[in-house]
């Protein structure tokens, strides 16, 4: 569907060469990871964020092979494997394109799978069709725990969110994975402390210093390919306190509500059972450039129900462990 | 993308094609000098903030005229609290720029925070509250808060500082008069102090004069602070000078250990790390520290691909012709351009809650390196509120002062003045592992 676009052609008026910039900056991260901790992962989610870390962390690790313009492909393999928190209630496309992408680029993959630790007694759901998304911390932990990592490599922007605002680019996290915002270690210039002891970890955020316009800049710039569900289709919805809510097993409709079929993308992919789409027509990522260029509503607001909750929803998630 | 951005910014063909990188500047000021109303005022104004953010503020505002201030307020403790947490980093883009504003709480000691956000940062926005200035005094007196921040941020060698003079609208029609006074004594404080002030711009965060919008009055015909900003050179601009390569990661070439499985050649090895300073290509002779072993460049790669050539500020993969052991934390360099040394005097900012100890054996990081190292002497400690020099014993949180360090072993440390990748440090704590201190170079000290 897509092809690789020139930016000029496209935005002849916007500056975009602060993208090599971005790049430069991740990649000189991605680097430091691998070269400062034993046992790395990155956390691939198949969300756009994390298809563009992926696709940094091949430049920094692989030989491309595909020609300017060509969906990018590259030689060798990544100094790290893949990790996936899977909740139980992905989009199965998301799923799909996950599976696909670890088959063509021959890196390994973890999953840590929720339902494991929903056997095992260390997640309690309330009720069974209750969101996973705030349960995902436990499993992540176990994860890291089990696959004794040292380093996990993040999708997270510090433009997303006020509390991912005030985190490092390399986090420091306790033995109980849990970050505390007033212990942070001061980041000056790119001399990176990553030292610590055994049993706590860091979480490394290549893109902090990127915005969710910069992401589809440089998607577009890139090629990069990203599940389907990003790119405008048409889906059964429920208009929910003014969100189109996605209609599947998990979400089904409540008692007086009318489902009806829109035009829809997703602008983030997460847990089925809170990740909303919006109401567009946008088919490449030139049209979603366009499209991020005027909206009027950020990200999470447009598409999250549970950070709807509370002011710091987001900050206490990730005093518990949450990336 | 806002419209105001771009309308106002006539010098922009020049800065087109010149310069693309994001400015970095962080903003010094306490609280009540309008540091959060101006973060907010750029914000907004450059359309960072997006609907729904200004609805949380709304509601908060319960019918009031919304408090821009609010945009920068952070983590629910330090709502709750008043603790300020260091910096936070906060972003808007016109169409030539991106920027990244270090916004480092106005905290009473601040100088921690300040250290922080100075580091690395282009410019600095020193906001003078033109309320708290006996104006008409001649000569007209600086608030002891102005010149530290002042101070500071040079002694941290932030390369451009800017005054912005808020608050204009509170003094009605005497905003001429009292801008001019104001001007007066900021550049003869500069002059006296050896800065180059980058600009002087009269603003009012508050009601959103001369923030992106050029002021419209017939006594100020300079440019707007945002406009200032969208002109000022980044410090990632390409060092010149011989070629200095800090190794970060050593990589195996995955296509030649295929040849070398079949017998066909060597394995050779890709040497990746951000130049510091000069530049580097295909047959370039050079020189490894701390081995001192000489080779010829074979191939240049960056990203994924090979290239022509790279240089400072872009990560340079670097094939030898001939194989070397060299690991992270070693330097390839032009021949001969290496300056080692294991003791040097520096310029100390102490971040700790624990004090300095001199004697006591410290991590250092400088490059890719970790090394060893200890405090030998502190020369002496700044006055913290006139950065005077005075004789002192311990450093301890906050403080600044000037030390002699000795290393484990000979770095090729340059003076930070020449280059922040050769002339920067920090210091870490072997027991608690936290970021204790940050070391500007400025003169190796050959015994």
């Amino acid at each position: 569907m897509n092809a690789a676009v020139n930016l000029d052609t496209l935005l002849p008026e916007l500056d975009h060469r602060h993208l090599d910039w971005l790049e430069e900056e991740a990649i000189f991260i991605l680097r430091e990871v691998a070269a400062s901790f034993e046992r790395p992962g990155l956390l691939f989610s198949s969300g756009k964020d994390s298809c563009v870390v992926l696709h940094l962390a091949e430049k920094a690790f692989k030989r491309k092979i595909s020609a300017p313009g060509e969906r990018p492909r590259f030689a060798g393999k990544l100094p790290f494997p893949l990790v996936h928190v899977d909740t139980g209630h992905n989009f199965p496309e998301v799923t799909a394109f996950r599976d696909a992408r670890v088959a063509e680029l021959g890196d390994r993959l973890v999953v840590g799978h929720l339902e494991d630790s929903i056997k095992k007694g260390t997640i309690r759901l309330a009720h069974p069709l209750e969101s996973r998304n705030g349960h995902q911390t436990v499993t992540l932990l176990e994860t890291i725990e089990e696959n004794r990592f040292d380093c996990m490599i993040g999708g997270a922007r510090r433009d997303e969110e006020k509390a991912r605002a005030k985190e490092r680019i390399f986090s420091h996290r306790d033995s109980f994975g849990q970050w505390q915002p007033k212990e942070q270690r001061p980041e000056l210039w790119t001399l990176f402390n990553t030292r610590h002891r055994p049993g706590e970890h860091f979480r490394s955020f290549p893109i902090s210093n990127w915005t969710e316009l910069d992401v589809w800049l440089y998607i577009a710039r890139e090629n990069i390919p990203l599940p389907e569900l990003y790119y405008a289709h048409q889906r059964q919805v429920i208009r929910r306190k003014g969100l189109l809510v996605p209609l599947t097993d998990v979400t089904p409709p409540e008692a007086g509500e009318t489902v009806e079929t829109a035009t829809v993308r997703f602008r983030t992919v997460g847990d089925m059972t809170c990740t909303c789409p919006v109401e567009s027509g946008a088919q490449t990522a030139a049209d979603i450039v366009a499209e991020t260029l005027t909206v009027t509503v950020s990200e999470r607001g447009a598409t999250r129900m549970d950070d709807r909750t509370s002011d710091a929803s987001m900050e206490r998630r990730k005093k518990e462990g949450y990336f | 993308m806002s419209d105001t951005a771009v309308n106002n910014t006539d010098h922009r063909e020049t800065l087109k094609g010149a310069d693309h990188r994001a400015l970095r500047f962080l903003t010094a000021g306490s609280v009540d000098d309008g540091k959060s109303t101006l973060i907010g005022r750029l914000l907004f104004e450059s359309q960072a903030i997006l609907a729904d953010q200004l609805d949380t503020l709304a509601k908060r505002a319960a019918g009031e005229p919304i408090d821009l201030s609010l945009l920068t307020d952070g983590l629910e403790a330090e709502r709750e609290q008043g603790i300020t947490i260091d910096v936070a980093y906060r972003y808007f883009a016109t169409k030539t720029r991106k920027f990244i504003i270090a916004d480092a709480p106005g905290h009473e000691q601040y100088t921690r925070n300040m250290v922080t956000a100075a580091a690395g940062s282009d410019a600095a926005v020193v906001l003078v509250d033109i309320t708290k200035i006996d104006w008409r005094a001649s000569p007209v007196p600086l608030l002891p808060q102005t010149r530290r921040h002042t101070l500071l941020a040079n002694l941290l060698r932030v390369p451009s500082i800017v005054f912005a003079v808020n608050k204009l609208d509170a003094v009605g029609d005497d905003a001429a008069e009292a801008f001019a006074a104001v001007k007066g004594s900021l550049e003869a404080f500069a002059a006296e102090a050896g800065i180059t002030v980058a600009g002087i711009i009269p603003v009012s965060a508050l009601r959103g004069d001369n923030v992106t919008l050029p002021l419209d009055a017939p006594w100020y015909a300079g440019p707007s602070l945002l406009q200032l900003l969208e002109s000022l050179p980044t410090t990632q601009e390409t060092p010149q000078g011989a070629l200095l390569q800090p190794v970060q990661y050593v990589a195996r070439d995955d296509a030649e250990e295929a040849d070398a499985a079949k017998g066909t050649g060597h394995q050779s090895r890709v040497f990746w790390g951000r130049i510091a300073h000069g530049s580097v290509k295909a047959g370039d002779a050079v020189q490894v520290f701390p081995s001192g072993q000489g080779a010829v460049v074979a191939e240049v790669r960056r990203a994924g691909s090979s290239v022509a050539s790279a240089q400072a500020g872009e990560s340079a993969g670097i094939v030898l012709d001939r194989q070397l052991d060299i690991s992270r934390g070693d330097w390839i360099g032009s021949p001969a351009g290496f300056q080692a040394t294991q003791r040097f005097s520096a310029t100390l900012c102490w971040l700790d809650t624990e004090p300095a100890v001199p004697g006591r054996k410290y991590w250092v990081r400088h490059g890719n390196r970790w090394c060893q190292a200890r405090i030998a002497h502190i020369d002496h400690r700044f006055d913290i509120h006139s950065l005077t020099p005075t004789d002192a014993h311990e450093l301890n949180v906050n403080d600044i002062g000037e030390v002699t360090i000795e290393l484990q072993q000979p770095l090729p440390v340059e003076s930070y003045a020449s280059n922040r990748v050769g002339g920067a440090l920090i210091v870490v704590d072997p027991t608690s592992n936290r970021t204790s201190g940050a070391l500007l170079v400025k003169a190796a000290v050959h015994a």
